[in-house]
């Protein structure tokens, strides 16, 4: 009788110790990583493969024991490609859900419409999305992984200059990225001393650019064509021009550096190149590439997780997440002004876009020559530099 | 000079014939109903992407167009039966509301079934394009041509030469008249629909090879459809076809001799000038008021 009592006390004992334990662990709050991504809508080609990315690396790093001895845990929404709901997740990221991190934001218009929120909340902010605007002008908590459009246009038409090139036409969609894109390079034409001879436009629901290129090739002393746009417009360009039996050099943008493209375009895309993320072509970079291996895990990794193709838009989340995490490891906690700091120092950072470095005047880090120029041979990228 | 001109002119018939083709589509069911379908781009998404993913499984290209163009059909009866016509005491507005959350449905469920991607489909013939003049014809942009007259003659014919062609056209001039004379009229109804949806998925297969086809090609498809419909005059299969082309003209030329950017204005200024000046539109019926 009095042994089985002592026996129920060593039990209960140990059922209270165990517990306790599980409280203290319990006590070490979990990382909130916020994000506020376009995972359906019009965008959704970015924040579908980005979400996903995200959710898998920090299975992932959980796995592998957190950071900081902590768990990561994910909040995210999505915005469905609307700048207003952006901003309103932001919101609802920074004062309900008290997230350490922001890493978010698919395009540019999310991300600028949620900015203004983020730097009056002094939380850290990686986005996702590509314009020069979102960290040129420098904003003290905004960073982004994606290269800007004004460094595709700089390594396109330094691509032309390379094959003597120096007059060509410009045929840009008119949403958010094609426009932006079109000033960008417009301003870089100028700066290098090239001419733009031609400038059209088409809109990103037509279905027929044969006009527009028509307009082009019958203009005098076009020597390359370039297109800036991205979703299926390209793609259509890329066929009225073989259709036309143009046979300029012919220039693709970043935006639609992908193996759908090659699927939509055919091989009426044979000969084009374009500036690309090292992502489409893992195997042929060369062994001594920093990147080589980052590259090629990350696409293994994601391939055999969601068997989907991977794409370059996920890269940047994967960046996003490894940098933010770098960041808190350098800065030893989540403390905001510390993270933003460490965020800022960050130098040499070799991720699947680029080798990331940092500054207090550069929130981007990348150069030029983190795209590689593509060119389509065979129905397959093909890596010229 | 001529060959600019000629590129511009084949660029605008083509699409000019695939907005005329949605306009029919439009015209149908609103001469059987008054109800302005926009559900009539979804059928055209289905036809294009049925055949896509048919032919993508294996199925042969013909069979495929065949399966596409009945599934579409259905999905237009379907869409009579289940959406339609358990409202059919409601009035033309609600009924007008009714087929735009058809339409955000029926994406949905594409979007889910067929992924949110582009999808190329072959061209029917030769990807050779055709040199005129020194300008360039797609070979597809022939067949687009080709089918959308054979359709307009069937149509024709159906509506002149035969009794239900008959029956669809008494019962839009008169409803109850043309119950008291024994023609089911919501038989009638569903045939409108189904006859609507079978024109726009041959419009959605013969233009994919040419515009690619995605779950969300009908939104601006069906809405130039509409634009076009709304020129010629709703109700007048005449119209449809003679506002889809000069649509389709007008935006190329616009594309190509003022600029790019102003495509969709000059586009929409012609349906402003058309309706100031003929509010019923170019071939809308005279409509006398009786006291």
């Amino acid at each position: 009788m009095f042994k089985t009592v002592i026996r129920r006390a060593g039990k209960c004992a140990a059922v209270a110790a165990a517990s306790l334990m599980m409280m203290s662990a319990q006590a070490a709050e979990p990382i909130k990583i916020g994000s506020f991504l376009s995972v359906t809508g019009p965008a959704s080609f970015l924040g579908d493969p980005e979400l996903k990315t995200l959710e898998m690396y920090v299975e992932k790093i959980n796995e592998e024991g957190g950071v900081l001895g902590r768990q990561l845990e994910l909040i995210h929404y999505d915005d469905v490609g609307n700048a207003s709901s952006a901003r309103n997740f932001a919101s609802r990221l920074i004062r309900s859900d008290r997230v350490d991190i922001i890493v978010g934001g698919s395009t540019t218009g999310a991300t600028m419409a949620a900015v203004p929120l983020i730097e009056q909340a002094q939380v850290p902010f990686i986005s996702l999305a590509g314009a020069v605007v979102i960290t040129n002008p420098v904003k003290k908590w905004v960073f982004k992984t994606p290269q800007t459009d004004r460094m595709a246009a700089e390594r396109i038409l330094t691509d032309m200059k390379d094959r003597g090139i120096t007059k060509f036409g410009l045929i840009s969609g008119t949403g958010g990225f094609g426009s932006s894109g079109r000033t960008q390079t417009l301003e870089v034409a100028e700066q290098m001393g090239m001419e733009v001879v031609a400038d059209v436009t088409y809109s990103g629901s037509d279905t027929d650019m044969t006009a527009q290129l028509t307009n082009i090739r019958n203009t005098k002393g076009v020597e390359a064509v370039l297109n800036f746009g991205f979703g299926q417009g390209p793609a259509i360009v890329t066929r009225n021009y073989a259709q036309l039996g143009m046979e300029l050099p012919f220039y693709q943008s970043h935006g639609v550096a992908s193996d759908s493209f090659l699927d939509l375009a055919g091989s009426s895309a044979e000969g084009l190149r374009l500036p690309a993320s090292p992502l489409l072509v893992p195997d042929s970079l060369p062994d001594d590439d920093p990147q080589k291996e980052v590259v090629q895990n990350y696409k293994a990794e994601y391939e055999a997780r969601w068997n989907s193709k991977v794409s370059t838009f996920g890269a940047y989340a994967y960046d996003g997440l490894m940098l933010a995490v770098r960041a808190m490891e350098e800065a030893g906690s989540t403390d905001p002004e510390a993270v933003r700091d460490a965020l800022e120092n960050i130098k040499g950072y070799v991720g699947v876009t680029g080798v990331f470095n940092m500054s207090p005047e550069d929130h981007n880090g990348l150069d030029p020559e983190s795209f590689r120029i593509l060119e389509v041979q065979n129905g397959e990228w093909k890596l010229i530099n | 000079m001529l060959a600019e001109f000629l590129q511009y002119l084949f660029t605008g018939i083509t699409i000019g014939a695939t907005y005329a083709l949605i306009a029919l589509g439009f015209t149908l069911i609103y001469n059987a109903s008054h109800v302005i379908n926009f559900a009539q781009g979804e059928f055209l998404m289905i036809g294009g992407m049925a055949t896509v993913s048919l032919t993508a499984m294996g199925v042969p290209m013909i069979v495929a167009v065949v399966l596409a163009v009945i599934l579409a059909g259905i999905l237009g009866i379907a869409l009579q039966r289940f959406a339609i016509a358990p409202a059919k005491q409601a009035d033309v507005v609600t009924l007008i509301i009714i087929t735009i959350g058809a339409s955000i449905f029926i994406r949905g469920i594409a979007q889910v079934v067929w992924g949110k991607e582009y999808h190329v489909m072959q061209n029917f013939s030769t990807d050779q394009p055709i040199q005129v003049f020194g300008a360039v014809l797609n070979s597809q942009s022939l067949w687009v041509l080709g089918i959308g007259a054979i359709l307009v003659v069937g149509l024709v014919l159906f509506f002149t030469k035969t009794l239900i062609g008959k029956a669809i056209l008494a019962t839009s001039m008169n409803k109850e008249a043309a119950r008291l004379v024994g023609i089911r009229t919501q038989m009638v109804l569903m045939l409108a629909f189904m006859v609507s949806a079978l024109l726009g998925s041959v419009a959605g297969i013969v233009v994919a090879p040419i515009t690619f086809t995605s779950y969300d090609i009908g939104i601006i498809l069906g809405l130039k459809g509409f634009v076009a419909a709304a020129i010629g005059g709703l109700g007048s299969g005449v119209g449809a076809v003679v506002g889809g082309l000069s649509l389709g003209i007008v935006e190329a030329m616009a594309a190509g001799y003022i600029s790019s950017d102003y495509k969709d204005a000059v586009a929409f200024s012609m349906i402003l000038l058309v309706l100031f000046f003929m509010p019923r539109g170019l071939f809308g019926a005279k409509v006398v008021e009786r006291v």
